[in-house]
């Protein structure tokens, strides 16, 4: 007899809670997980006897999927580089359930007409939640607002120009007016671009022995330092992407304690990397925000183990071989990491698997605005997007196990630790066994 | 020697060994037919993105004296502007069977992208701010010649004066003067200095050498007065106020000059800036016991540029004395 499709039975691993962890097999029927208990294996039939389809969890995780809050899925407009269905597969096989889309797609995500499309895009991919940014800006131009009202409308929770950080005071006081009214958060690049005009890497000891042009971290501090004066003005909450500097976690750090209502996110690389590796000359280490120095990814891990910085967040920013087979000036800044990003967090960051779940998960989900059906706890009735990982064992990407377009990761020949297993999503197997459906 | 891309990369044995034959090379080119067969199955290829004359000259000047062929590719008159990407560029110029890329780009690390591209040597001819490695050799050799002093310039003292920060130049030649044991200061307004002296105590590591903010503080104590080039865009983004105000505390004037020591010289890179980092008319440095360089700098090129192209076939090419 065939086995009922639409159950699944996870067997064997621990339920990763934020009350706790628990040994307990996981029971999901009909998109929604409906039992949490130890030995549900042994009281349910086989598949084969019409029980329900098992995923074998021994030794790992079991919590809710990831969500990354910074993914460059470049559709529409850089299909060459990367599709929502190429990103979204990488994404599952990371472990995403949800990725928010970042808006600087051509046409931009300016309008409802694009936001749309990307979102119905997502959905026919079928893998992951994609959730569309906006832009803060027409054309991320800087100037002109973009329609806040008809894209919060359309569920967009997230607004930014990312790589353009909002230059003009006036345009982010304004912005951050709407967004109080609205209730949505804004995302800011924290870059002073008058400082950062032509830069490569981080200005420092290496980029003064290199000769390349640096991107100074007084540049990402000052942007930090006025926004989070405006946010204390406005009262509207502010995301701060990709910190990078250790000053930076500073500030943030001091701004929470005043009560103000921000968050911030930190990318795998930042946490991992330093600027050193530009000695190579390698655009695969050109990224915006740069690499910068040990001293900063220290303080980097430090606001992540203590929740300074809330969430772990991938930049995944797929660029096809010849955009980077360039000099670094002409060379794209980015770099990929959805499929490495947890590998990389649990070798690097320092942190617990709990807290590195929390950064990857609960909290994301709700600096996005996705907490209805993301970053949930494995509950009765609570909607099943859900990752099996492991904790231990070591493993290699090679170019081949690439899933995006484009093949810039920086992370060959190194042993990742912690790798995911099986990944949920509305209840379907969209990963089995690290290979997606 | 498979590629000449940073002088980083050779040691004090290896720069006086480039040093050393390119005394040979100035034998060579003393003689009456100034040309030997060296690399006569060889194609050097330069492959200029940025304009410079003098020094693509140079370089094939050295490549003709050695007898290899040459071709020329600059930017300009290129597919570079039509879409076709760099590498595509690079391959097909290497799939015309070039042996050697002589390689001039505005960014750093350009060069050495290349050799990972490629199968053919690459020398460094400029790339961004980064290294010059034969400009840094053509002036170890005309310093320590000039000077009397084979492969060793110990005790010898040079204030480098003018924009570091932007200087592959700086970046080539501080290496090698230092390794032949020369002392050297670098002079300059902060604005003007590699970003990581900017608020540091003391000098970066990887930085032989001194600082100074005070071109008069030195210039009657130094050997050697080493003048970069100042452009006038270094006032688009304040990195100095005006060429007038530059040439005033940086430049090599009247009264610095009369000050000079006797037995002292006079190098600069070229192009030079009349009136702003040379504001003296250069006939009458001999008056003050100062020698010009820069002319022999230029002449030294051609010989430091044949040892760099001989030496990366070393056993492989034929033997320079063999006409």
């Amino acid at each position: 007899m065939a086995s009922d499709n639409s159950q699944v039975l996870i067997t064997g691993g621990t339920v990763m809670n934020r009350s706790g962890e628990s040994r307990a097999d996981v029971l999901l029927s009909s998109g929604v997980v409906e039992r949490v208990e130890p030995d549900l294996d042994a009281k349910l039939p086989a598949a084969s006897s019409g029980g329900p389809r098992r995923l074998v969890a021994d030794g790992c995780i079991v919590t809710s999927s990831f969500v990354d809050l910074h993914t460059h899925m470049r559709e529409p407009g850089r299909e060459e580089s990367e599709t929502i269905a190429t990103a979204s597969r990488a994404a599952a096989l990371g472990g995403y359930g949800a990725c928010v889309a970042m808006p600087n797609t051509d046409p931009a995500q300016d309008n409802v007409a694009v936001v749309e499309f990307v979102r119905l895009q997502g959905e026919r991919a079928g893998l992951v939640t994609v959730a569309p940014s906006g832009c803060i800006t027409v054309g991320r131009n800087g100037t002109q607002l973009a329609p806040f009202h008809s894209m919060a409308a359309a569920g967009v929770r997230l607004f930014t120009d990312d790589g353009n950080g909002v230059q003009d005071p006036l345009i982010m006081r304004r912005a951050l007016e709407y967004a109080r009214e609205l209730g949505i958060t804004l995302a800011q690049h924290c870059e002073v671009s008058r400082l950062t005009d032509g830069a490569v890497m981080h200005e420092g000891c290496c980029s003064s022995r290199l000769g390349l042009p640096g991107w100074p971290a007084i540049a990402e501090v000052l942007m930090l330092q006025r926004d989070i004066e405006l946010v204390r003005e406005t009262g509207a909450s502010m995301h701060f992407l990709h910190l990078s500097t250790a000053r930076s976690v500073e500030i943030v750090r001091q701004a929470k304690n005043d009560g103000l209502p921000v968050t911030a996110e930190v990318t795998p690389h930042h946490i991992s990397l330093t600027d050193e590796k530009l000695s190579s000359f390698s655009t695969l280490f050109k990224v915006n925000p740069p690499l910068r120095t040990m001293e900063d990814v220290e303080a980097l891990r430090a606001g992540l183990a203590d929740g300074t910085i809330d969430a772990i967040a991938t930049d995944h920013a797929p660029h096809a071989a010849h955009l980077k087979d360039q000099d670094l000036s002409s060379a794209p800044p980015g770099m990929l990491g959805l499929q490495t990003a947890l590998g990389v967090a649990l070798s690097h960051s320092g942190c617990s698997p709990r807290r590195i779940v929390e950064a990857m998960s609960w909290a994301p989900a709700a600096i996005a605005g996705l907490e209805a059906a993301h970053g949930r706890d494995v509950a009765a009735g609570v909607p099943a997007n859900l990752v099996v990982f492991t904790t231990e064992g070591t493993w290699r990407q090679t170019p081949e196990s690439i899933v995006s377009k484009s093949t810039n990761s920086p992370y060959f020949d190194v042993d990742l630790v912690g790798r995911v297993r099986h990944v949920v999503h509305r209840g379907e197997v969209v990963v089995a066994e690290g290979v997606t459906r | 020697m498979k590629h000449l891309i940073s002088l980083d990369d050779l040691d004090a044995a290896g720069i006086a060994g480039l040093l050393s034959t390119a005394d040979h090379m100035v034998e060579v080119l003393g003689r009456p037919q100034p040309k030997v067969p060296a690399l006569r199955t060889k194609t050097v290829c330069s492959l200029f993105f940025e304009d410079s004359t003098r020094t693509r000259l140079s370089f094939e000047t050295a490549a003709k004296r050695l007898s290899a062929e040459t071709l020329t590719f600059t930017a300009s008159s290129s597919s570079v502007n039509k879409g076709e990407s760099l590498r595509d560029t690079v391959d097909t110029l290497a799939a015309m069977g070039v042996d050697v890329f002589v390689v001039r780009h505005k960014t750093a690390g350009l060069p050495l992208s290349i050799t990972r591209w490629c199968d053919a040597r690459v020398v460094n001819a400029g790339d961004g701010a980064h290294q010059h490695p034969t400009q840094g050799l053509l002036d170890a050799f005309t310093l320590s010649r000039a000077l009397g002093r084979g492969n060793d310039l110990s005790g010898i003292r040079v204030a480098m004066v003018g924009d570091i920060r932007h200087s592959r130049v700086a970046r080539s030649t501080v290496r090698a003067l230092h390794v032949l044991g020369a002392s050297v200061t670098l002079v300059a307004p902060a604005s003007l200095l590699p970003a990581a002296f900017v608020g540091a105590p003391t000098v970066p590591a990887g930085w032989p050498v001194e600082v100074s903010h005070n071109l008069d503080d030195l210039i009657g104590d130094i050997d050697v007065l080493y003048l970069l080039r100042m452009q006038r865009e270094r006032m688009d983004n304040a990195f100095i106020s005006s060429p007038g105000e530059y040439s005033a505390h940086f430049g090599l004037t009247k009264a610095r000059l009369a000050r000079m020591k006797k037995g002292s010289v006079l190098m600069h890179p070229g192009p030079m800036n009349h009136g702003i980092e040379v504001a003296v008319d250069l006939d009458t440095l001999a008056d003050h016991g100062v020698t010009n360089l820069i002319t022999r700098q230029v002449t030294n090129g051609i010989a430091v540029r044949m040892s760099v192209l001989f030496t990366l076939f070393g056993a492989g090419s034929e033997a320079i004395d063999g006409q």
